[in-house]
């Protein structure tokens, strides 16, 4: 056989190979489409068999969740995922970058240690502190309460961050930052200078996944919280309670939910990998 | 309680010999860490701390009068209740059967997506998505949008090949659930894989293939060697995240059908049955579970890791 021909059935093998990466790439995105479709479609499409694909568009999906049907306006619940997730992930950045620098760049002693420390408190699970933290907000009026979430929002994507900041930092060569040193320049402008601009990727990337994680969340938000300040998510829950067709409204409510974390995660995606694994992979 | 071994940086000891300005260096040098530990400390070990103590008490919050110390009472009723012990075997299947299909998906994805391809960032994109469905709407999704055994889309499209109309979560509600939870940690597995992929060394592969190595070969004794620990890593990470899933069980099934895994029950039996004793036991047997993947999964990141220091 000519080399020529084991290169032209290697290509045809390689165009075969594309096209089943494409199909399952399309049918892994299928209920994502279908949902999006479904959301435009008026509630009585919505709940036909054989599916309508052809049916007509209509913005009724959107108009009912936004309440305009008389049920609860979901405003509420996004400005407080927005609130939980926005203030949780500025808390962490606050807590995390003088961790990571402690831990990277001028380092203490037992570093590593401290930094498995910070991932195994990742590994004890939700519910194991969840009835201690219940009944200290009960007694302590602090049911329902929004701050309360982003405490807890804190502490969940803390470890998170601290791990990929460190990965970050430690990438920045120490002679840069000796050499300005040396040069005569203080802390603060090694910090602003030489630091912040090789770090800020990273940060922008922390701050994405810290942010997706805490507006996911779902058990501690349904347990701690009640009418005032409810999530998203738990909105999301208690929304199918009406009678009738809902099929619409819940594929609309569901993209609108998702949106931010869709966004999140794809401006996200080369350090998704990086701050899902904790650092481990790069 | 922590799964590591390893202290706190406070336990560093401090040589009373050393002079002042030295040890006033060291807390400089730890001072910027301190916020963090510490906040991390008060947040997560002390609920946990007590959660072991309550886990000790006979105590149902509608009575609290009647709280009274039970010993290893609640742990002997956890472990011999028939929905309880039920509940651990559930997580174990849940959490095996997801990462395990996730896993090898996840592979088949990243090895198709490690090829050079026509639009192959736009289909990393179509499989990264559902991953950033968020959990509840992703399980409302699968519920009512696909399983709903009238419109639902999984029998619409059976409908048009004259195929059966099961009711998806009744017959096979276990697997309902997994199915979904498969969908959304593909993506995940399939992004840790692809990275395990493209650190290969490429110029081994070219000279295997030099060689006259076959694609399987290459793959049998080269990739999978080096993708070892990423399989490892994606399997507990996604252990350590499925082991606590409570959004799909919560929403597709509310925990009925038999599909209630130990998150569900713990919030089940604080939160509806009040039962704070019972709960808190079950949550450290959770602990416990999760404290045996936790020290294999610090092992696995602590040798990628020391692998990073040591090549630095």
């Amino acid at each position: 056989m000519s080399s020529m021909a084991v290169r032209l059935r290697s290509r045809r093998k390689g165009a075969g190979l594309g096209l089943v990466a494409w199909l399952l790439g399309i049918a892994f995105f299928l209920p994502i489409a279908w949902m999006a479709l479904t959301s435009f479609h008026s509630e009585a499409d919505a709940a036909t068999n054989p599916p309508s694909f052809a049916a007509s568009l209509t913005l009724d999906g959107y108009r009912e969740f936004f309440g305009a049907g008389g049920g609860a306006s979901p405003w509420p619940a996004l400005i407080n995922s927005a609130v939980a997730s926005i203030a949780s992930t500025l808390f962490v950045l606050v807590l995390a970058l003088p961790a990571a620098y402690a831990l990277s760049i001028r380092p203490v002693k037992k570093w590593t240690d401290v930094l498995f420390f910070f991932l195994s408190t990742k590994m004890l699970p939700a519910v194991a502190g969840l009835l201690p933290l219940y009944l200290f907000a009960k007694n302590t009026d602090m049911l329902d309460n929004i701050w309360l979430l982003v405490i807890l929002y804190t502490s969940m994507n803390l470890p998170i961050a601290v791990w990929m900041m460190h990965s970050f930092l430690a990438e920045i060569p120490v002679a840069i930052i000796e050499a300005a040193r040396v040069d005569g320049a203080k802390l603060p402008t090694i910090l602003t200078r030489v630091v912040a601009p090789i770090a800020l990727p990273g940060i922008a990337a922390t701050s994405l996944i810290c942010f997706i994680f805490s507006w996911n969340e779902l058990l501690f938000a349904r347990v701690l919280t009640g009418v005032v300040a409810e999530t998203a998510p738990v909105f999301l829950t208690g929304f199918i309670t009406s009678q009738g067709l809902f099929l619409a409204k819940v594929c609309a409510a569901s993209l609108v939910i998702s949106l931010p974390v869709l966004a999140a995660g794809f401006a996200a995606q080369d350090k998704l990998v990086q701050g899902l694994s904790l650092g481990a992979v790069k | 309680m922590t799964a590591t071994t390893t202290a706190p940086v406070a336990a560093t000891p401090v040589r009373t010999t050393r002079p002042p300005s030295a040890r006033l260096r060291a807390w400089a040098t730890r001072a910027p860490l301190l916020p963090a530990l510490i906040f991390m400390i008060v947040v997560t070990q002390l609920p946990f701390v007590a959660t072991l103590v309550i886990s000790f008490f006979d105590w149902n919050a509608l009575y609290p009068d009647a709280r009274k110390f039970a010993g290893l009472g609640n742990y002997q009723e956890v472990l011999t209740d028939a929905d309880l012990r039920h509940s651990v075997w559930t997580t174990v299947l849940l959490t095996v059967a997801v990462v395990l299909a996730s896993l090898i998906l996840g592979l088949v994805l990243a090895l198709l997506l490690d090829r050079k391809f026509k639009g192959r960032g736009v289909v990393r994109t179509l499989l990264i998505a559902p991953f950033l469905v968020v959990p509840v709407a992703a399980a409302l999704l699968w519920k009512h949008v696909l399983y709903n055994p009238e419109y639902g889309l999984f029998n619409g499209l059976l409908h048009y090949v004259g195929g059966p109309q099961p009711d998806w979560i009744s017959n096979t509600p276990l697997l309902a659930v997994e199915a979904s939870l498969v969908w959304q940690w593909t993506p995940f597995m399939m992004l840790i894989l692809l990275a395990g992929l493209q650190s290969r060394d490429h110029e081994q592969i070219e000279a295997a293939r030099v060689d006259g190595a076959s694609d399987w070969q290459i793959f049998r004794h080269l990739t999978l060697p080096h993708l070892r620990r990423y399989l490892e890593l994606g399997a507990l990470l996604g252990s350590i995240y499925i082991v606590q899933n409570f959004d799909a069980v919560f929403t597709i099934t509310s925990g009925g059908l038999g599909t209630a895994n130990l998150p569900y029950t713990v919030y089940q039996s604080f939160y509806q049955a009040h039962e704070n004793g019972l709960a808190s036991a079950a949550g450290v047997l959770v602990v416990i579970g999760s404290i045996i993947i936790a020290t294999f999964a610090l092992r696995v990141v602590s040798s990628l890791f020391r692998e990073e220091v040591s090549r630095a």
